[in-house]
């Protein structure tokens, strides 16, 4: 009934002007943190100059540590300049899955902080199944997969429980089943199960091959299924928010939980759903980032990914396809930042300025409508609001 | 003093709210601005209050234009005014809200209130408002708070005072006070403003009447119009407000209600051992002030309300421990008290609105998997059944006009198969020509042998549309009388007076 959103470009105007302005921001502060630069800061016109370069030169080297580097081209494999760009989409993958278990929530109306404790029990049982069992190929890895879509489902499951009987406020309760999560996985990892052998470090064992996701594009890179997975489950969560009952009742309930019920849904069967089904997004992330490129599970296997959902999930405007884009950009800032720090003098910080920037300027889209002029820009605000007053 | 617009202009991007308005109010001159909601009699008071600056025009005081830019410009060219949602603090007094933002404080700031105090009183006695200067707000009535707003303007030396929709949340006896109270002002030399659609009012009360449609005055008219006159002019063409009743032919019980009670989440009844009985083709109102336990007594129809005791029957299905789907699946359409905040999800489109109840069963659905195909065109036959001025089923339904948004509510809860219609203030807040609409549909509902039972506040609606009237007073159903009744005794009624 909505029109697809793959045609709502102009939904997508605030978020990439937001982007720009947040690079913008960040070349400034490049220029302004180089010290070469600075040294010139008494003639205007020489600063201006080796500041732009200064920025120049980090953008360049970002751009080369995500996408394209000349320099890694061999006589015999020239398609290697490209392993930035699998790097990208490697780290992008996990971070779709999480985005969109996000996204999900939001429609709902539910604003699910949690994708990180979701993550982590994903990324645990895939682990689990991953090291501790000999199956066979095929069916090993799609067991793991499974395995961990449960453990997340269960987790944000939950958290809609909760909320559905008790009324607790879901951002309260995935703050803390966060922690939860967290210290969970600190403690399992140092008991004997998952103890690598020979390791006092909290370790799991590698995960066998036959749970591991296929390589894509040969062993020279790290590019795997796990990007298809999540380009799938973007398709899935579209074609469920648009054109599936669930997807009407969670829409109906996120948009007017009043209304709603008046209608005769039910409004605590609709958020222990959607929460289920996010917790089942990011749990599906956690297996696609440990099967897919970690292989072992560590303390810090679930990294960011969990938090840096809820920024692209805003970013893309609680949309499946926005999400997926606004995932991407951040897979490649990602990836790109350590090219970056090491081929200039910028440090990595500045590309989580930039993440922190672009939030700030979605949430506060007055500042973006100042700055280029702009009226009746549809705005994320409300979505951020709306996910507290949940 | 008299108070005098000309050519007041004010647009809104392509909406022109007031174009070109000429006003004169006389000293000592109650005079009635009649029309319909969002025909800019707000836009055109926010103009005189200097809450909005007009594109063109000038406002004149005593024959001197004044530059009113801001409220306090117009309270200092003695014009006041009384809003239609009051603006008084709740937790405080009612001297602290009248001195708020001119208080005098002592050295050490302290609040010196005396002096406020008396003059309250001094007002309040004059007119006999019966208001006490250190009563707190929220345990007022609203009666006593718009009161507390008119002594504001008193004190603050209003001479000409604009009262915005004052009697949309009074009862009879309220509204009643309240005309007299602009009888006394009056008579004392003060100029009234009197914003309002009620057109009984207007005759009661006014000195002259100007009406307003679409931005324009469209013509002046004298108390002695009829009302069908009056309304004509409001809505630029014939209105006729007694809706045909057809004879009557009643059927077996279809509702009934017996001994429920209702109670909030402290255990507190807000319904008190309520039974009823509603046939088939007979429209039974309950009428009463908001408040009284009609708004729960209605939501639990559906299965809206939490704690309900007592058995509700829809012929032999018994309705209360059922889901709200149950119900009304079981054939109960239910129009919300707020279409905006029940009724309707806002973001959603016009389509996705007129299948909320329906949109997981076929046609509109096969399994798990919609068709929007279907939901559209099944969206476009209803527009024309019910009438609904649209662009695009596919715009969010926030994009539709109130009447339009009512006509959204009744096409999807007509749609199912109807035993019972459960209408609760169903034309709150819509125009003239929706009211019409609505009332036109709840009556063929009737006619076609269902049973309505009808939600309302509004003394008009109730005698027009009810075969009986049922009186609800603090939760209880007082009396349940014949619709010949009086409208003073239904009046009196709602204020609890039974023996009248």
């Amino acid at each position: 009934m909505r029109k697809p959103q793959f045609s709502s470009l102009r939904a997508l105007k605030l978020p990439v002007l937001a982007f720009l302005l947040a690079m913008f921001a960040g070349a400034l502060l490049i220029a302004f943190s180089d010290t070469a630069s600075l040294k010139k800061i008494g003639h205007p016109w020489q600063f201006i100059k080796s500041a732009s370069a200064a920025a120049g030169h980090a953008y360049f080297a970002l751009f080369q540590g995500a996408i394209y580097d000349h320099g890694l081209a061999t006589p015999h494999n020239p398609w290697l300049a490209f392993y930035p760009l699998s790097e990208t989409l490697v780290a992008a993958a996990p971070l779709i899955l999480a985005g969109l278990s996000v996204a999900l929530a939001f429609r709902a109306g539910l604003f699910n902080i949690g994708a990180q404790g979701q993550f982590i029990f994903g990324s645990i049982a895939a682990s689990y199944i991953g090291f501790h069992f000999h199956l066979p190929i095929g069916v090993h890895v799609v067991l793991a997969v499974l395995a961990a879509i449960v453990a997340g489902a269960i987790w944000g499951g939950l958290v809609g429980l909760l909320k559905a009987r008790t009324g607790a406020h879901e951002v309260i309760v995935t703050i803390m089943l966060n922690y939860v999560a967290l210290y969970f996985l600190m403690w399992i990892l140092s008991t004997t199960t998952f103890l690598r052998p020979g390791r006092k470090d909290p370790i799991a064992p590698d995960v066998a091959d036959s749970a591991r996701l296929p390589h894509l594009a040969g062993q020279n890179f790290r590019l795997n299924l796990g990007i298809f997975i999540a380009l799938a489950a973007a398709v899935f969560v579209w074609w469920l928010l648009s054109r599936s009952t669930w997807g009407f009742r969670f829409r109906a309930v996120g948009a007017n939980t009043a209304a709603a019920k008046t209608a005769g849904i039910s409004v605590p069967f609709v958020m222990t759903a959607a929460m289920v089904i996010s917790g089942a997004l990011a749990g599906l992330g956690g297996a696609v980032h440990v099967l897919g490129s970690d292989y072992s599970l560590t303390s810090g296997s679930a990294g960011n990914f969990g938090f840096d959902a809820v920024t692209v999930a805003l970013l893309g405007r609680a949309q499946p396809m926005g999400t997926v884009i606004a995932s991407i950009l951040f897979g490649a800032l990602r990836a790109g930042g350590g090219t970056m720090q090491a081929n200039t003098t910028t440090p990595i910080d500045i590309v989580l300025v930039i993440q922190a920037l672009v939030v700030l300027f979605i949430a506060a889209p007055s500042v973006v409508r100042f700055v280029f002029r702009l009226k009746n820009v549809k705005t994320g605000g409300e979505l951020v609001a709306k996910g507290w007053n949940g | 003093m008299s108070l005098e617009l000309r050519g007041i202009t004010k647009s809104f991007g392509a909406l022109v709210a007031n174009d070109n308005i000429d006003l004169k109010v006389e000293t000592g001159e109650i005079h009635a601005i009649l029309g319909e909601n969002g025909a800019g009699k707000s836009t055109l008071m926010n103009i005189v209050y200097g809450l909005v600056s007009p594109d063109k025009g000038e406002i004149l005081v005593d024959g001197e234009v004044k530059s009113i830019t801001e409220p306090s410009d117009a309270l200092n060219a003695g014009i006041g005014m009384v809003h239609q949602h009051f603006m008084l603090v709740p937790v405080f007094t009612v001297a602290e809200n009248i001195v708020l933002g001119h208080e005098k404080s002592g050295r050490i700031g302290q609040l010196h209130l005396e002096e406020a105090k008396a003059e309250i009183r001094r007002v309040s006695d004059e007119f006999k408002f019966d208001v006490d200067p250190d009563a707190i707000i929220e345990n007022l009535p609203v009666g006593v708070q718009q009161r507390v707003e008119i002594i504001r303007a008193l004190i603050y030396d209003a001479r000409v005072l604009i009262l915005d929709e004052p009697t949309a949340v009074l009862t009879p006896q309220e509204t009643d006070d309240l005309l007299n109270i602009m009888r006394q002002l009056k008579a004392k030399g003060t100029s009234i403003i009197f914003i309002t659609h009620k057109l009984r009012e207007v005759k009661a009360v006014a000195d002259r009447i100007t009406i307003i449609r679409r931005g324009k005055v469209v013509g002046t008219a004298q108390p002695s119009s009829s009302q069908d006159e009056l309304a004509s002019l409001m809505v630029g063409r014939p209105v006729d407000l007694n809706p045909d009743k057809a004879a009557h032919s009643i059927g077996d019980v279809i509702l009934s209600v017996k001994d429920v009670t209702i109670k909030d989440l402290t255990g507190r009844a807000l319904v008190k051992d309520v039974s009823f009985d509603v046939r088939g083709g007979e429209v039974l109102a309950i009428a009463g002030v908001q408040g009284n336990g009609q708004s729960e007594l209605a939501r639990s129809m559906v299965n809206l309300e939490d704690h309900i005791e007592g058995s509700i029957k829809l012929e032999n299905d018994e309705i209360v421990g059922e889901s709200v789907r149950q119900s009304l699946h079981h054939g109960i359409a239910f129009i919300p008290e707020s279409r905006e905040l029940d009724g309707l999800i806002a973001s959603m489109s016009i389509a996705e609105n007129l299948v909320l109840d329906l949109h997981d069963l076929a046609p509109y659905a096969h399994g798990v998997q919609m068709s929007p195909a279907v939901v559209a065109s099944e969206a476009e036959k209803k527009s024309v059944e019910f009438d609904i001025r649209l662009q695009s089923v596919q715009d969010p339904v926030s994009s539709l006009s109130g009447g339009n948004k009512q006509k959204v509510v009744l096409a999807r809860e007509l749609s199912r198969p109807v035993r019972l219609v459960v209408a609760s203030q169903p034309t709150r807040g819509l125009d003239v020509g929706s009211i019409e609409f609505v009332h036109e549909r709840i009556l063929a509902e009737r006619d076609a042998g269902r049973a309505v039972l009808l939600f309302s506040t509004e003394l008009d609606e109730v005698l027009a549309l009810a075969d009986r009237i049922a009186v609800m007073y603090r939760g209880e159903i007082l009396k349940i009388v014949p619709a010949t009744v009086s409208a003073q005794e239904l009046g009196l009624l709602m204020a609890g007076v039974v023996n009248a």
